[in-house]
């Protein structure tokens, strides 16, 4: 560890590898894989969670100015219905699984066993700064290994929070956090790890990976992208209305990877849908949405002016149809609808990670489906529609890496669907059971005697032994017995 | 380079057509494969001895047969694993239903490898088919009458709009790796799959890597002298009976007790001689080296004098049939290159230990292998090696067996790879798992909306705590 000039220790690359031996050690020791030490672990999670509720919140609002509610939903109950589905499930999830063996390799017995990988690191965000660590740290602890958490530094009231209480409440051996920037994150991925969990944009993720290469270390990478919203006609336009708003601005002010990014509808359905929009924001935000409590701010002065160019370029300044207020000293910009925006402008061909909610129109909705592929796969892709037809293309025809028919974002609460990206928006997935998955090794195990040893397996080879050990692979039973007799 | 960026563009044209993602389509490709295999077995046995000297027997038990056996419980399920799985819904969500639907990645990439050249390609690539791909093949150029057989008959049997087979050496390597693929598929060494992933990150393509490592057997005392006939027999197979040593899932080194050790060597011996006779460099039945490279690299472990020393049985060569005598050492020195590379090849370093519990720190100290094979009987070793060890697989009392399990996944764990194949792990590793939620604009849950106040707060805490008791209770006014 070196020291600058005021004593603060530094975390450099050689306390990273000091980090990381020592979390070595503690996995090599076992004490991490027991049943009990894992429940112990989660259920101190849930403990923390409850006695310190106003205290996250605090530190949320300090960081994004996150409305009470969805601190405590989607950051606190998330991370505590993670723990309890954990503690409910471990035994089963934890037990070795049977696996069928055929005639081939009769007589034996086989089974996959679930190990945990070792000494994992997580890289978490900043806009869910809480859920994104804890989330992942939970899947960690449940699968049994020993792990160092690096969260966000964009969100420092959080940060320092979490290696404030974490220490105080799970075993410090096994589960270190290291706060710091972009040279605390360098020398802990220089380090040789089991497993890399990160969460975060597409340019770090390929960092990220490309630093596991060193190491051939799997990595998880929940990444984002454009998630677009398809608005079909004939639909109950206020129910979808609010369900996009909620799912837009209700989720951090936009600056969430499963937020809606843009929506596609018809030339004639747009003018219906940005008044139901601008009626459902007034009647969520009220006239004043600059002053609402129930928006977050955006994140720092960096993300503030990413915003304010997207807003500001050419071609795009004149299409705003509602909104476009700010307050720089705030951070603040409220909810804004954009029509008829030009795809090569700015705000279409990044991810917006804001407030800012583009509004394309087609002559078919079909024409939709083309406008999502010519982009990268997103995160997640969703459609309103009554129609079955559509819903069925859409489906086939749209990658992301999950979907909603007529909804938003709620993919994320159920258990039992896999949370991850494909192509740019990511590799891996999480929660529920995939969680566990996601830190284990799946052992492959194998069970033999010494009775029925068949020679053909062995040299010297002969063209007899060929086709008896044809029949052999095919496992087939009368196929062995006519090869054993002869008679193929 | 322009060939091959036009040669991808097709490809992506195509998957995009949607045609590789019909069942017929998937079926028609699988049924190709089966009639490749069965239609040319004599051919494709002629190609591997030319490249490996495989004899037919080994030929067919670890490529044709696998190949077909593979392609054929493709066909038969391929149907049941596109199907959407349905996931559970807690009643919160009523009416709605949850899916997860497997979708193929795209255009994939599939580098194969030079010791089984017919089926660590065509096995990954029936994987890639049965989820819906399109393919492009790079045999490995240090097979090259199977790389050019492929090259040759593919073409004939299976969609050559959709599968592309890509014939060269390290610059089309290297080529290929520069281009975006929506998944890669390698078998190979570590250093390789250390380029491979690292190229694959500046797209963010996931990838499989099927690497190798230092597999151990263990063979402890429990064994009666029958049985270790048997054991004996086993070893030699895993070691020299499946591509003289060049496999991933050799046995690369043996640990035993120090008293054990002598006896063992005999026996070994005696079967050695048993299955390749008196002279194995006659023995149709054994393999060569595949090249010059690996020929010289394998003599060079051999050259450090320790561990000259040490050999114990074997050690002669045939440059010019590139052939390595099936060879034993004992108890080379352990920070020597044979006892801290991967070997791959037929040479058997034994090392002895005072108590064969102390095989498992020996093993865990060092990078977790492909697999682990134990020869014992003890129950409490057995569980000791499972749960103290990590390795992409365990076989007690045998050997390469579990490359053979539909059922079990196939794969490393750290330096010997991740992602695994095999059954309907092939299909899973080329298909992106969709989550699908489906919901209906009815019934409306008016807490869901901001204005946020304390009320909404407290309903959508026990909503999702799936507590619905609470939930009513709150409705009626009676929970505060």
């Amino acid at each position: 560890m070196a020291t600058t000039e005021e004593g603060k220790t530094v975390f450099d690359v050689e306390a990273a590898n000091v980090l990381s031996k020592e979390l070595r050690d503690v996995f090599a020791s076992g004490k991490t894989r027991s049943y009990e030490w894992r429940i112990s672990q989660l259920k101190s999670i849930v403990k923390m969670c409850d006695e310190h509720e106003e205290d996250i919140a605090d530190a949320l609002r300090q960081d994004l100015s996150k409305p009470q509610l969805e601190s405590i939903v989607y950051e606190l109950t998330m991370v505590k219905n993670s723990c309890t589905l954990a503690i409910k499930e471990l035994k089963h999830w934890m037990m070795p699984e049977k696996a069928k063996t055929s005639l081939t390799t009769f007589p034996s017995s086989a089974e996959i066993m679930s190990e945990p990988l070792g000494a994992v690191l997580i890289i978490s965000a900043w806009n869910y700064p809480f859920l994104l660590s804890m989330d992942p740290l939970v899947a960690a602890i449940a699968a049994g290994n020993a792990m160092v958490l690096k969260p966000s530094e964009l969100a420092p009231a959080s940060s320092s929070l979490l290696a404030k209480l974490l220490p105080k409440y799970l075993d410090c051996c096994s589960i270190k956090v290291v706060e710091g920037a972009v040279s605390e994150t360098c020398a802990l991925l220089e380090q040789k790890w089991d497993k890399i969990f990160y969460t975060g944009n597409g340019r770090v993720g390929r960092i990220v990976m490309a630093a596991a290469a060193k190491y051939l270390t799997p990595v998880v990478l929940e990444l984002g992208g454009k998630s677009p919203v398809v608005v079909d006609s004939d639909i109950d336009i206020q129910v979808a209305t609010r369900r996009i708003i909620v799912g837009k601005w209700g989720c951090n002010n936009g600056q969430a990877c499963i937020s809606p990014d843009y929506i596609i509808t018809t030339k004639d359905c747009a003018e219906k849908l940005v008044d139901s929009l601008k009626k459902e924001l007034e009647a969520f935000y009220g006239k004043n949405p600059l002053e609402s409590k129930d928006l977050s701010r955006i994140v720092n002065s960096d993300h503030y002016a990413r915003l304010t160019n997207l807003l500001d370029e050419d071609k795009v300044s004149g299409k705003i149809v509602y909104g476009g207020e700010r307050n720089e000293a705030n951070l603040r910009i409220a909810p804004t609808i954009l029509l008829g925006v030009p795809q090569n402008s700015l705000i279409m061909k990044e991810e917006i990670f804001g407030p800012l909610l583009p509004i394309l129109t087609v002559s078919k909705i079909e024409d939709s489906f083309d406008i999502i592929n010519s982009g990268t796969k997103p995160l997640a892709a969703y459609l309103f529609t009554n129609n079955k037809k559509l819903k069925q293309q859409f489906l086939m025809s749209v990658s992301a890496g999950g979907v909603v028919i007529n909804d938003t974002a709620l993919h994320l609460t159920v258990h039992s669907l896999p949370f991850g990206g494909v192509g740019e928006s990511g590799m891996g997935s999480y929660h529920g059971k995939f969680s566990f998955d996601a830190f284990t090794h799946k052992k492959a195990v194998v069970y033999r005697s010494f009775v029925g040893d068949a020679s053909v397996r062995y040299p010297p080879y002969t063209r007899g032994k060929l086709r008896l050990m044809r029949a052999l692979i095919t496992g087939n039973v009368w196929t062995i017995l006519r090869a054993l007799l002869g008679w193929s | 380079m322009e060939g091959l960026e036009g040669t991808l563009a097709e490809l992506r044209d195509t998957f995009k057509s949607g045609r590789t993602r019909s069942v017929a389509w998937r079926k028609s490709q699988l049924r190709g494969m089966i009639e490749f295999v069965q239609e040319n077995e004599e051919r494709i046995f002629q190609a591997l001895d030319q490249d490996v000297g495989k004899h037919p027997v080994e030929a067919y038990r670890d490529e044709v047969g696998v190949v077909a056996k593979s392609a054929k419980l493709s066909l038969s399920c391929v149907e049941k694993w596109m199907a959407p799985r349905k996931g559970d819904l807690p009643l919160v969500f009523f009416p709605a239903s949850a899916q997860v639907m497997p979708e193929p990645f795209g255009v994939v990439l599939i580098m194969g490898s030079w010791n089984f050249p017919i089926s660590l390609t065509l096995d990954p690539l029936i994987a890639a088919i049965s989820a819906g791909n399109a393919v492009v093949l790079k045999p490995s150029e240090l097979s090259p009458t199977c790389s050019s057989f492929l090259a040759e008959n593919i073409p004939k049997y299976l969609d050559p709009k959709s599968i592309k087979v890509i014939e060269g050496g390290i610059d089309v390597c290297e080529q290929l790796l520069q281009q975006k693929w929506d998944k890669i598929f390698f078998t190979g060494s570590q250093r390789v799959g250390r380029i491979v992933m690292t190229a694959a990150a500046q797209h963010l393509t996931p990838v499989t890597l099927e690497l190798g490592g230092k597999s151990p057997a263990i063979m402890d005392s429990s064994s009666n002298p029958t049985n270790m006939k048997v054991i004996a027999k086993r070893i030699v197979g895993a070691k020299w009976g499946s591509c003289s040593g060049q496999a991933c899932i050799a046995i690369d080194y043996l640990l035993v007790e120090e008293r054990f050790a002598s006896d063992l060597i005999d026996l070994l011996a005696k079967t050695i001689k048993q299955f390749y006779g008196e002279n194995p460099r006659e023995s149709k039945s054994y393999c060569k080296i595949v090249n010059k490279n690996n020929f010289k690299r394998l003599l060079d472990l051999l050259k450090d004098p320790l561990v000259e020393a040490s050999v114990a049985y074997g050690g002669s060569v045939d440059e010019e049939k590139m052939y390595i005598e099936p060879t034993i050492l004992l108890n080379p020195p352990l920070d020597s290159q044979i006892m801290t590379e991967e070997i791959f090849g037929p040479l058997l370093p034994i090392i002895t230990l005072d108590d064969i519990y102390e095989s498992i720190d020996f093993i865990s100290s060092r990078p977790k292998p492909l697999a682990i094979y134990a020869f014992t009987r003890d129950e409490k070793f057995k569980k000791q090696i499972l749960s103290r060890t990590s390795s992409g697989s365990v076989t007690f009392n045998d050997t390469l067996l579990q490359f053979l399990c539909d059922s079990l996944p196939f794969g490393g764990v750290g330096q010997s790879g991740f992602g695994r194949y095999h059954g309907k792990y092939s299909f899973d590793t080329f298909s992106h798992e969709k989550a699908i939620l489906q919901r209906g604009f009815f019934p409306e849950l008016e807490p869901r909306y901001p204005p946020w106040n304390s009320f909404k707060l407290h309903f959508i805490k026990l909503a999702y705590a799936f507590n619905y008791i609470g939930l009513i209770l709150l409705l009626l006014g009676l929970k505060k």
